[in-house]
């Protein structure tokens, strides 16, 4: 591991890189790398500005309001936020997973698989230009990647529809495209109706068949150059994740399990309630953002990931044919109890997306969705936990109560943040391999780009930003004089400042 | 068959001054008549707003920014691929490029009024200044939107943006107009 990179004995002494996205708000992120003499990375850390303020935008308001206000956190997932508050409030108003009524269960996971799937699909998009996802520093990666894509030409087309047909999924759950209210403390606003149901049915066939043809991909692009797509910016960790009770992927609701890098089980089945008991959450002076680490492990070796690659690798099996066998190819690939490379993020991304799709028919399928039972009641509570697996990994929403209904203690903990170590020590992985003694460029830079990439790390949560995220380059020596300066354009364009 | 125009405001209510496009459209639903207008707001805009651009005539994107000096700003939009590390933003330019990819066609004629904001802090009210800027912004896109005729915008595109878009040569205004009008 590379943990000896995150601080520096002899920082003073050290030249410093900067890799600043420029963004108008927060939730950007920004690569430091302090580079010694010889231009050896001395240090390197990934700071995301961002993820201050949820608690305190939550607590003073009453439980009630938060299915709905707490979709304003992230314009990506909104719909996970609004099921894990959902989940957490029905505990509030006495409701136990259990006890929801089964057709408001049944169409609160229809709505989590249609999140899940168009937030995925923006990868299937983004494969139709590859330097997105993968970055060229190679020409040979390039060769590879573009000879795979000739033989899918409509993929840019396949990915903007499979993302589209996800919204359509939530606008009819929810009834509304964005902004909806499904989930409602202790059920569900409305069932599906019967035309709402065949609208959906009449696509998914296709959805199927797009996102197998996706994982097919994704599977040829990964194998077209095995050695960097499983060592480039690898590491080995901990995963953590959701996993129903006979062992198999779950997206909605199950219970903890973790295991090690090893393939080895740290613990299963753990009532995702009692997380505090096992998760602890460290603070360092560097950055806003916390390091979660399990409670068994300590500190140093609790780090785990979370999100498609930590499920995928976590599950004994998926429950859906075609994503089953994906899962089994998946895991064939390598040679290891687990799959550790980063890149195969995006693989393991995609046979979620074919999950979602062969999941939604199913769902579509059964009668429960038109029921009308959609609401259970309960004893009041003062403490609520609902925890989910958004499309980049496990959330957690805690919250307190007082005797007039008002919020007076809030934990989130999102993915982005269970991913923080990881997306460290994948940055500190690439400074060391590939950024040591050598003279920086933009492809090389872009390395640390792509790695950041493969998590899908969520910057900017429901603030859209600027969009374009010019890329600064600085170098600055040790006095704190700028010596260089590159400026990368939204156009790919290079500007070079010398100082 | 979609309203020929389409306007396009995309936000965070929540967010301080980020609302300021999903409030433009708040004014525009009570003060303009929709009955060519059709109103769209999203938090932030994705590929699949692209689908959204489809037999329109003129499309109106609005949005908070924190660049320029002026209360408003309104340009031309062209299609431009986001080169980001996170699929967490994307610009109006690259949602025009992702029509122009899926749908092997230039995108109908688009423009961006985009207004100054200040604060984007979670959980804040509108800023002093943003307030005064929106007010401003509304009554522009209320001429907009009474003139919905492709040259009119491109005219006041240049008056907003002399500097920029004074090069605005005539075969590309031609493309949009022959689109505009087809």
């Amino acid at each position: 591991m590379y943990e000896h990179l995150e601080t520096a004995e002899n920082r003073d002494s050290l030249k410093r890189v900067v890799v600043d996205p420029v963004s108008r708000v927060e939730g950007h992120g920004k690569v430091t790398l302090l580079l010694d003499e010889d231009n050896k990375v001395q240090q390197a850390r990934l700071h995301i500005v961002e993820f201050r303020g949820f608690e305190r935008f939550i607590q003073g308001r009453p439980y009630w309001e938060l299915p709905v206000l707490v979709q304003r956190l992230c314009g990506i997932c909104p719909v996970s936020h609004h099921l894990a508050a959902a989940k957490a409030i029905d505990q509030l108003v006495g409701i136990d997973p259990a006890h929801l009524p089964v057709s408001a269960d049944k169409l609160r996971r229809l709505l989590h698989f249609g999140q899940v799937m168009q937030s995925h699909a923006l990868h299937f998009f983004h494969l139709s230009s590859p330097d997105l996802l993968f970055g060229f520093e190679s020409d040979i990666s390039k060769r590879s990647i573009v000879a795979v894509l000739g033989e899918y030409p409509d993929i840019g087309v396949q990915g903007v529809k499979l993302r589209k047909y996800g919204q359509e999924v939530i606008r009819m759950v929810s009834g509304k495209r964005v902004h909806g209210t499904g989930a409602i403390p202790g059920g569900m606003n409305k069932s599906l109706s019967k035309a709402e149901r065949d609208y959906l049915l009449e696509d998914i066939d296709q959805m199927i068949d797009w996102a197998a043809g996706s994982v097919a991909l994704i599977k040829k692009v990964h194998c077209s150059n095995l050695p960097y797509y499983d060592e480039f910016a690898t590491i080995r960790s901990n995963y953590l994740g959701l996993t129903k009770a006979d062992g198999a992927l779950e997206l909605y609701h199950g219970g903890i399990r973790a295991k090690n890098a090893h393939g080895e089980t740290i613990m299963d089945h753990i009532d995702y309630c009692e997380y505090n008991n096992y998760i602890h959450e460290e603070v360092r002076s560097w950055t806003y953002m916390k390091f979660p680490y399990l409670l068994s492990l300590g500190q140093e070796q609790g780090w785990y990931r979370v999100g498609p690659l930590a499920r995928v690798n976590n599950c004994d099996y998926i429950d859906t044919p075609l994503a089953e066998a994906a899962r089994v190819e998946f895991k064939a690939h390598s040679n290891e109890a687990m799959v550790h490379s980063t890149l195969a993020f995006h693989w393991a991304r995609l046979i979620e997306v074919l999950h979602c799709a062969e999941s939604i028919k199913q769902l579509l399928n059964d009668p429960d969705i038109m029921g009308h039972n959609l609401v259970a009641q309960g004893e009041k509570r003062y403490e609520g936990v609902g925890v989910i697996e958004a499309p980049r990994g496990t959330l957690f929403h805690h919250y307190q109560v007082d005797e007039n209904d008002i919020v007076t203690k809030a934990n989130l903990i999102v993915s982005t943040t269970s991913n923080n170590m990881a997306m460290n020590e994948s940055v500190r992985q690439v400074a060391a391999e590939y950024l040591s003694g050598r003279e920086l460029t933009e492809p090389l830079l872009n390395n640390l780009e792509v790695a950041i990439r493969a998590y899908d790390p969520c910057l900017s949560c429901a603030t859209h930003a600027v969009g374009k995220m010019p890329l600064q380059l600085e170098l600055v020596d040790a006095d704190g004089k700028l010596i260089d300066k590159l400026v990368k354009h939204s156009d790919g364009q290079i500007e070079r400042e010398n100082a | 068959m979609p309203k020929p125009v389409l306007l396009f405001g995309y936000g965070n209510l929540s967010r301080g001054d980020d609302a300021l496009g999903p409030l433009l459209l708040e004014h525009v639903e009570s003060h303009c008549s929709l009955d060519s207008i059709e109103i769209l707001s999203d938090f932030q805009l994705q590929i699949e707003h692209a689908l959204d651009l489809e037999n329109r005539r003129l499309v109106l994107f609005v949005d908070a920014s924190v660049a320029g000096t002026e209360a408003f700003d309104f340009t031309v939009l062209e299609p431009a691929r986001d080169k980001s590390y996170t699929t967490h933003a994307m610009s109006p330019a690259a949602v025009l490029e992702v029509y122009q990819s899926i749908k092997k066609q230039m995108p109908p004629p688009c423009f961006l009024l985009s207004i100054k904001g200040d604060k984007f802090e979670l959980g804040e009210g509108l800023s002093a200044n943003a307030e005064t800027n929106l007010a401003e912004a509304c009554l522009f896109a209320e001429r907009l939107l009474d003139n919905p005729d492709l040259d009119f915008w491109l005219k006041q595109a240049r008056l907003h943006d002399s500097l920029l878009r004074a090069d605005l040569n005539q075969s590309e205004a031609g493309v949009w107009k022959e689109a505009a009008t087809s």
